[in-house]
């Protein structure tokens, strides 16, 4: 591991990379980035969030061989051949680069469904804001490769997974890839993306960025899960425009990571569109997680609804820093928050800043956020059942973070979060119970 | 002595999803001084839409045809003015009005329309003798004065609540929307009760209803009967008997 | 009760719209040159014969100002202040001797009589007022003070017979120097912020209250601020102790003329709460907002904080703000002392083109502790009101609990309204509860209210009214009466 003196923009552990770009978008990324470095905790957006983190090492770009054999096992961890996204049509990506060799033929995906890849012919598109968001900008400078899904209109396109695996080298890597998912007039797309990485002697950055354009009457569902390596960093960027009578549902589980970041600008651009921005975040030892969102309201008679739920053992702390804003045309706005932490841990926190900023007048907008340990009445009631503490502990913890994976309509989705989340559950309150 | 309300050719429509949607088409009706009156319809031939324009709900734009009331035009006033003048509406369902004490709106409410009228304010005392008196006349305990308006209240609270209020600001015409509905037997005789009480020559009523019960108690001197926007048929008591036995089918086909 | 019910009385009689606190009093005025540098401190430090200590920790407040930026995080807009383009000190030529309500200039209390506040005793006495069915109410006690000083303090007979101090904050300086010293700064450093700075190494006058062991406070205390003189700043400084198992209640009004510059008002408030002690706080903030335009009005930048270092000592701040152009204020509260208990209560209401970034701190450090937060957010014209609080849980604060409730209502599409809460636990065993909702008031409200004889303005009035609730209940009577008149002046031109 290369040690380095902290830059005063944080931009040292990118230096080499982020000069001399040919075209104009990398080198206009740079130049923001270059102006305003990576932000510290003075700036509003990132004040709970610190990515001191990242000046430990010196990324590079990775390698683009690996080993295949190590990369087959860890995707048949994630994707046992008995379980219920093995049949699905996959896209995966190794250290931030598309394997066509592991990812489903051209010809499998769902006609009206084209994929292409970021590397072929670079469009960073014009939703993402690299001069309001840093690590936009970075990614924006950075890119190499990344998805494009295009679903024309009316296309009920099913399910598609798309994978992106690190395989650790022996020096700290950082892979930025850029993808685009866009639906047609009236389409319909799930799109379930897992992120995940082998443990290994180099640390690796994960810094992904998606935009999502979804046409009039067009639904996406979007769920992912995070299950990055321990001592990875994974900071993603999610933009979504929805037109009017369309939907964005997403959900996120964020298990994995020393430091994670899940960030979210939905903008509702149409009449009677809706927005889900649902999560829940798992997290023990060191772990810092973060759901930020920023859903905008910018037509009148749209729904917005979040929902987040964190569980936090040992050191872990999480953040939530939620949005909503509505604009002075957005009238009949119906906007729901419920941020809620159980904290398992003398030493866990939890830092949460939900937020209303309203100017249309005739709008129907709430938030709410709950903080605390479990309910002492209900685990009493469950031992006077005859339910021993732990098991006790445990069921309620289980029901506080299934009832957000609920939220999600899509059962494969669904079954693969649930599945994800017992085997996170029953490992993190071992090291929690054992830990007490 | 001038009819003390008087409806002539009344058309008024709302805005449906940007085109507005008429619901009034030609409403006839006089109510001399003194009366009761009833509409009857079926639901959606304009009855609630009636009372909502008499009492001035902005949302109806009334495209033509012209009210006077007690010689004035109503349409022409806002609808406090019309309370102060006398028009008094007892809302179908009664909005809530989080943390607006009950009996803080009701004097608030009686001093405003007393101003209006060139009368003296009601003092403290004053204000909870009257509205003490008129409590026990409906049978309404003290402890719905100190909550909050409508807030709470069940379906028999509320619309005795608005009799309260009708007691209280001593209106010239009532209007009753459906005032009757959701009350059982002995409530609705106390609401009924509460009505005959104000009956003088100064005080007409315009009721609307489904039921020949509240009619059976108050007495009314004319029945209306209301069918896709206009009064199709006038006539005296026994024209509810007629509804309540045959239906309003014979009176549909005679608006069709 | 008297001095409020003549206020109002006197808002009652104003009918329509607009300030009508907006006059300006033509009084002899011993000013300071304009600017701000080490010799206008040592030059009201001069003024007010201060001991060396003071005025040592004013000129070092203001060499850490020097070095200190204007927050920027508020939601408020303004154009940059020029804080060489004020006076620093402006005070009421007066004659030597001891102060009496006899040797007040009468000009000065003809003001305070227009605003609604008689300071002769006799007066105050003569004017009890027992509303039926009350008890007979304690009279008030009234330190007022006239831009940078202190020009007259009721009852501090009957208050000293019972051991309370209440006097000019500069008095205390010189009379209980000790005590003065041993707190000033204790809760809001010379350092803290940026403003609180400012007032440190500038600040003139504000009050200065004491209530021993045991003592309640035998009467509500209440200060009139006023800002009279054009260019001038107003830099208060209240410091309030009150010891073990003592209480005390302190109400605080203000306004100012109707100028079309604006003028800064950056204050320091701090409380301090022994074991058992009770203090509760409450202002009805009413300085001149600027007119239908956005010209003028106070930038009211203020620093106000309760330190509960006692076991069970509970401090308890209430405001109504509807003044000034801008207001950026967060009444906050250090629970340290075990089952201490902090409490906000805020109505917060924006007209024409006012800015308000207003809340509160919970910073929850012993065990036990306990926190409510109440504030009632109203928007119209175009202004920009927003609610910005912290609830924050240390390590140490086990069963510590909080709830926080926000709401918004707004009154026109042309305004804001605006919920950043701040929370942030470090214990698993505290309790965090926090609701916001914004809402309009709705066309049936409006109806009802209007169908039952009442106008638009007494509609809208009556139903802000409920909106506030559970604010205006926690103010003393006499203020709750004014500040609900407020509302309904504020707000008035917002409907229709």
């Amino acid at each position: 591991m290369n040690a380095i003196t902290p830059s005063d923009r944080g931009l040292a552990p990118f230096e080499a990379r982020l000069s001399s770009f040919q075209d104009a978008t990398r080198k206009a990324a740079a130049g923001d980035l270059a102006l305003t470095g990576l932000p510290g905790p003075r700036v509003e957006a990132w004040h709970y969030t610190s990515l001191r983190a990242l000046n430990s090492y010196i990324f590079n770009e990775p390698d683009t061989c690996f080993n295949e054999s190590a990369v087959q096992v860890i995707l048949r961890s994630l994707i046992p051949q008995s379980g219920c996204l093995e049949p699905l049509p996959r896209l995966v990506l190794v250290n931030g680069r598309v394997v066509p060799a592991l990812s489903s033929p051209a010809a499998s995906l769902p006609e009206g469904v084209t994929f292409s890849a970021f590397s072929g012919s670079p469009d960073f598109g014009m939703q993402a804001s690299p001069q309001r968001d840093p690590l936009v900008a970075l990614n924006t400078a950075l890119a190499v490769d990344g998805i494009k899904l295009v679903v024309e209109p009316r296309v009920k396109a099913g399910r598609i997974l798309l994978i992106s695996l690190a395989m650790s080298s022996s020096g700290a890597i950082s892979f930025h890839p850029r993808h685009s998912v866009t639906l047609g007039e009236g389409a319909s797309l799930t799109l379930i993306e897992i992120a995940a990485g082998s443990e290994g002697p180099g640390a690796y950055f994960h810094n992904p960025v998606l935009s999502c354009s979804v046409a009039e009457g067009a639904h996406l569902e979007h769920i992912k899960l995070q299950r990055e390596a321990a001592d990875a960093i994974h900071l993603a960027t999610v933009y979504a425009d929805i037109a009017s009578h369309a939907t964005y549902e997403s959900f996120t589980l964020g298990l994995g990571a020393v430091l994670a970041r899940h960030e979210v600008h939905a903008t509702l651009r149409g009449s009677h569109a809706g927005v889900h921005v649902n999560g829940a975040q798992l997290l023990g030892s060191g772990q810092v997680g973060d759901i930020t969102s920023v859903i905008t309201h910018g037509a009148p008679d749209c729904i917005s609804r979040q929902t987040v739920r964190n569980v936090l053992t040992d050191r872990a702390r999480a953040v939530f820093q939620g949005k909503v804003l509505v604009e002075r045309v957005a009238q009949k706005t119906d906007g729901y928050q419920m941020n809620q932490a159980l904290l398992l841990s003398p030493t866990a926190g939890i830092d949460a800043k939900p937020e209303l900023e309203i100017y249309a007048d005739d709008v129907k907008c709430s938030h709410g956020a709950t903080v605390g340990a479990l309910d002492e009445e209900q685990l009493f009631y469950l031992r006077s059942r005859g339910i021993p503490d732990a098991g006790a502990r445990q069921m309620l913890v289980e029901a506080f973070l299934t009832e957000a994976a609920d939220l999600v309509q899509d059962e494969v989705a669904h079954a693969a979060l649930g599945t994800a989340l017992t085997e996170a559950l029953v490992s993190r309150i071992a090291a929690w119970e054992n830990a007490s | 002595m001038t009819d003390l309300l008087k409806i002539s050719g009344l058309h008024a429509s709302i805005d449906a999803d940007g085109k507005p949607k008429e619901i009034l088409r030609g409403v006839d009706l006089v109510i001399p001084p003194g009366e009761v009156h009833a509409i009857m319809g079926p639901n959606g031939c304009g009855k609630s839409t009636l009372s909502y324009v008499l009492a001035g709900r902005e949302e109806y734009d009334v495209t033509s045809g012209s009210v006077t009331f007690m010689g004035r035009d109503l349409l022409d006033m806002e609808p406090e003015e019309r309370a102060a003048a006398g028009l008094f509406l007892a809302f179908q369902s009664p909005v809530e009005l989080p943390g607006v004490n009950n009996a803080n709106f009701l004097r608030t409410a009686v001093n405003a329309v007393r101003r209006a009228r060139g009368e003296a304010e009601l003092d403290a005392v004053g204000f909870l003798k009257a509205v003490r008196a008129a409590t026990k006349n409906l049978s309404m305990s003290d402890d719905m004065l100190k909550r909050s308006v409508n807030v709470g209240f069940s379906g028999g609270e509320k619309k005795r609540n608005e009799v309260l209020q009708m007691t209280m600001l001593q209106p010239t015409l009532a209007i009753l929307d459906e005032t009757d509905s959701g009350l059982d037997v002995d409530a609705l005789r106390i609401v009924a009760e509460g009505v005959k009480n104000l009956r003088s020559p100064k005080f007409s009523a315009l009721v609307i209803t489904h039921h020949q019960r509240l009619l059976d108690y108050l007495g009314p001197d004319r029945i209306h009967v209301m069918a896709r926007g206009r009064i199709v048929r006038s006539g005296g008591p026994e024209l509810a008997k007629q509804i309540d036995a045959e239906g309003y089918a014979s009176f549909l086909a005679e608006a069709a | 009760m008297p001095a409020i019910t003549e206020t109002r009385e006197q808002v009652e009689k104003l009918g329509q719209s607009s300030y009508k606190w907006g006059f300006e009093t033509d009084i002899e005025m011993d000013v300071a040159p304009k600017g701000l540098n080490e010799e206008t401190i040592r030059l009201i430090s001069a003024r007010k014969e201060e001991p060396e200590w003071l005025l040592e920790w004013r000129l070092a407040a203001y060499k850490a100002w020097l070095t200190m930026t204007e927050p920027s995080w508020a939601k408020v807009v303004y154009p940059p202040i020029d804080y060489q383009d004020a006076h620093y000190y402006a005070a009421p030529r007066k004659k030597p001797g001891p102060k009496s309500l006899d040797e007040v200039d009468p000009e000065l209390l003809r003001t305070y009589e227009k605003l609604g506040i008689p300071l002769h005793e006799q007066a105050l006495l003569a004017g009890v007022e027992v509303p039926e069915g009350e008890e007979a109410r304690l009279p008030v006690a009234v330190d007022a003070v006239f831009d940078s000083v202190s020009v007259a303090t009721t009852f501090r007979k009957t208050l000293s017979e019972a051991g309370v101090i209440f006097s000019p904050i500069s008095e205390a300086v010189r009379d209980h120097p000790d005590l003065v010293r041993k707190y000033l700064g204790s809760v809001v450093p010379a350092g803290d912020n940026f403003y609180a700075a400012l007032n440190s190494a500038v600040f003139t006058d504000g009050s200065f209250v004491f209530v021993p062991k045991g003592v309640r406070c035998p009467m509500e205390l209440s200060t009139y601020f006023r800002i009279n003189a054009r260019n001038t700043g107003q830099f208060e400084r209240t410091l309030i102790i009150v010891e073990d198992g003592a209480s005390v209640s302190y109400l605080e009004g203000c306004t100012a003329p109707m100028r079309d510059e604006n003028q800064l008002h950056a204050a320091v408030v701090e409380l301090v709460a022994m074991e058992d002690a009770t203090i509760k706080y409450s202002t009805v903030q009413n300085w001149y907002p600027g007119d239908e335009n956005g010209l003028g009005g106070i930038y009211n930048f203020v620093t106000k904080r309760g330190a509960c270092r006692g076991a069970r000592s509970k401090i308890s701040w209430t405001q109504v703000e509807t003044g000034s152009a801008i207001t950026w204020k967060y009444p906050s509260c250090i629970l340290q002392g075990e089952g201490s208990v902090g409490e906000f209560y805020s109505v917060a209401v924006t007209n024409n083109h006012q800015q308000a970034d207003t809340g509160t701190k919970m910073i929850h450090i012993g065990r036990n502790t306990r926190s409510t937060i109440i504030a009632k957010t109203i928007s119209a014209g175009k202004s920009d009101s927003t609610y910005r609080g912290l609830v924050r849980m240390l390590p140490k604060a086990s069963n510590a609990r909080n709830f926080t409730q926000c709401d918004s209502l707004l009154i026109g599409d042309q305004c804001g309204a605006h919920t950043v809460p701040y929370i942030e636990n470090r214990n698993m065993s505290a309790r965090i509860e926090h609701e916001a909702t914004t809402s309009k008031i709705s066309e049936d409200q409006m109806f009802y209210c209007r169908q039952r004889g009442l106008s638009q303005e007494d509609a809208v009035g009556l139903i802000v009214n409920g909106f506030c609730k559970d604010v205006l209940k926690e103010l003393p009577m006499e203020f709750a009466v004014e500040a609900q008149k407020l509302l309904q002046i504020s707000l008035e031109g917002s409907v229709g």
